[in-house]
């Protein structure tokens, strides 16, 4: 494998950090130095993340984009503490992703809805708080609330097997922000979505954020989806899977279908494209 | 024709069923002038030689102790022995399939709870899982008739006789397609059912019992078809050597005995319907749980 040309990343500017480098604010939720996560197969080890740099701040939503194998997922897990780095620190809410593990501060929305077939809807709403403790007058009143914030008020005694897909996922959105996390980590929760669903899984999402201020993570590999949603791209790259481009986003705060259309979003893209681009000319 | 027949089934089950069991039945009568006929024309020889081939088909199927008896012989000892009997009668099949039941059950509860206990030591603790799979699997390669005789010979040695040994038995056999069916099913939660458990900080308890487990339910019953009827097997071959305490397999074994072909079959019969209605129970248990949780049962 030819030498990396990795300096590039490094001397990217990295917004929310002063110029030692440590977080300037203190609202920094996750906090990534010099991570690295290398896996051990059998023929040959395999370097999955390298040299990831990356501060997240309150009430930001930053989407990570970047084609197969670029670690994107990978990197999510490491902060949900689903996957261990081999290299480098990172912080989530200032301590280890563990320790926030542990204090159950965030919620992941899976690709796949990840429902469990044998729970009806609010059931499946329910299970977070089941085994958080939360008595069953409150879980029922959650599972009502956020299954309303989703429009999926009616459903609550069907099974997952009698929804779309994308009621489904709305189902797994619902669960996540039910118990109030902070943070939500959402890996391509749309990915295997249809075009038209993906649209107006969208345009909740959006609402829903404007309406919540979680600070979210969403990985994808839709340009559009990217532009759409985030404050913040982060643009990877594979073999290794390292950050190649970081963009703020020139969009308004409030956000429709149409802004896509807008010339500031399609500068936006054209600049993930050529991210994305650049990133790929490394094979 | 079938359209003129539908309202045998509303579903289309009845009639093949009912053609099945007319086939069988029309071989059998063949089979029992085939088996029988020797017997047959050896007394007819002595009385008339000059007996007719009818003489001769009705023969084989009413002898007294026919090789294969004929099915109506069966249906009218079936009767007999049921129906036309108190059930707290000795001579009562319905007394014997009682007590084979019972032996059955209790089998088949602790055989269910110790493979469903096995299961969850296995998938829990990997040192289980290497040192006690080979030994569950070598435990079932033995012949259920050569562990019988010894297990019902020493518990009697120290005066345990009656249920007890034969539920032991059909609990030997019937554990084994439980622990399998359960090491399989309660691994089968995919990675991100497994991941949202640990995003809620679940302790292994939780996980267990609100994931593995109801993941596990189909796999279970699967199992549980096979474990109840082999449990029912267990049971029959734990009667064999107790001779005459009772039960459908000590039935069996008084009439090679005293070559009643008849008796046997009647008995044979009986485990057959018994067998058939406790595996029934399990698929409605099966679908009445599905169904109340989500399946497209």
């Amino acid at each position: 494998m030819p030498s990396e040309p990795t300096a590039k990343v490094v001397d990217l500017p990295i917004r929310g950090r002063g110029p030692d480098g440590k977080a300037a604010s203190s609202d920094v939720i996750i906090d990534i130095r010099d991570l690295g996560l290398t896996f051990q197969t059998a023929d040959a080890p395999v370097v999955a993340l390298r040299n990831i740099n990356l501060a997240i701040r309150s009430g930001e939503f930053v989407s990570l984009i970047g084609p197969s194998g670029c670690g994107k997922t990978t990197l999510m897990r490491i902060v949900a503490d689903l996957e261990q780095p081999t290299e480098g620190t990172i912080t989530v809410n200032g301590v280890s992703p563990r320790e926030a593990r542990l204090k159950r501060s965030y919620g992941y929305i899976f690709q796949a809805a990840a429902l469990y077939p044998w729970r009806n809807v609010r059931r499946n709403v329910e299970l977070p708080h089941e085994i958080m403790g939360v008595p069953k007058e409150e879980r029922e009143a959650r599972a009502k609330r956020y299954l309303e914030l989703v429009g999926l008020n009616g459903f609550e005694r069907k099974f997952p097997w009698q929804l779309s897909g994308g009621m489904q996922q709305r189902v797994s959105i619902a669960r996540a922000l039910s118990f109030d996390p902070h943070l939500l980590l959402m890996d391509e929760p749309f990915g295997a979505l249809d075009e038209i669903t993906r649209d107006r899984m969208n345009e909740e999402l959006l609402q829903i954020w404007e309406k919540t201020r979680k600070t979210v993570i969403f990985v994808t590999h839709s340009i559009d989806e990217a532009v759409l949603l985030s404050t913040r791209i982060v643009v990877m790259s594979a073999r290794p899977g390292r950050i190649v481009d970081v963009i703020d986003s020139t969009l308004p705060h409030h956000r429709t279908l149409e802004t896509r259309e807008t010339p500031a979003a399609i500068e936006l893209a054209h600049r993930v494209r050529e991210g994305l681009k650049a990133g790929h000319s490394y094979d | 024709m079938t359209a003129a027949l539908g309202f045998l089934s509303p579903k289309g089950r009845v009639l093949p069923i009912f053609t099945v069991l007319a086939i069988i039945i029309v071989l059998w009568y063949a089979l029992a002038i085939a088996l029988n006929y020797n017997r047959v024309s050896e007394q007819l020889e002595q009385v008339d030689p000059g007996y007719s081939i009818s003489e001769l088909i009705q023969g084989t199927w009413n002898m007294e102790r026919p090789v294969l008896p004929a099915p109506d012989q069966i249906a009218v000892d079936l009767w007999n022995s049921t129906a036309a009997l108190k059930v707290t009668s000795k001579r009562s099949l319905v007394y014997h399939a009682y007590i084979t039941a019972s032996a059955t059950l209790v089998g088949f509860a602790f055989g269910t709870l110790l493979g469903i206990l096995l299961a969850a030591g296995i998938v829990h603790v990997r040192t289980l899982d290497r040192s006690l799979m080979p030994w569950i699997i070598a435990s079932q390669t033995i012949p259920i008739l050569a562990i019988a005789p010894m297990i019902i010979v020493i518990l009697a040695s120290v005066g345990v006789t009656g249920l007890v040994p034969k539920a032991i038995i059909s609990m030997y056999l019937c554990f084994f397609p439980v622990t399998i069916g359960m090491v399989k099913g309660l691994r089968s939660p995919d990675p991100q059912q497994m991941d949202l458990m640990r995003t809620y900080n679940a302790s292994r308890w939780q996980i267990f019992w609100k994931l593995r487990v109801p993941a596990s339910i189909p796999f279970l019953f699967a199992s549980l078809k096979v474990a109840i009827a082999i449990s029912l097997v267990g049971a029959i071959v734990g009667e064999l050597p107790t001779g005459a305490e009772g039960g459908l397999g000590s039935r069996m074994l008084a009439g090679s005995y005293y070559g009643q072909m008849v008796q046997i079959w009647s008995a044979l019969v009986l485990a057959a319907i018994l067998g058939m209605t406790l595996v029934y129970s399990i698929a409605g248990i099966e679908w009445a749980t599905l169904r109340r949780t989500g399946g497209r049962a």
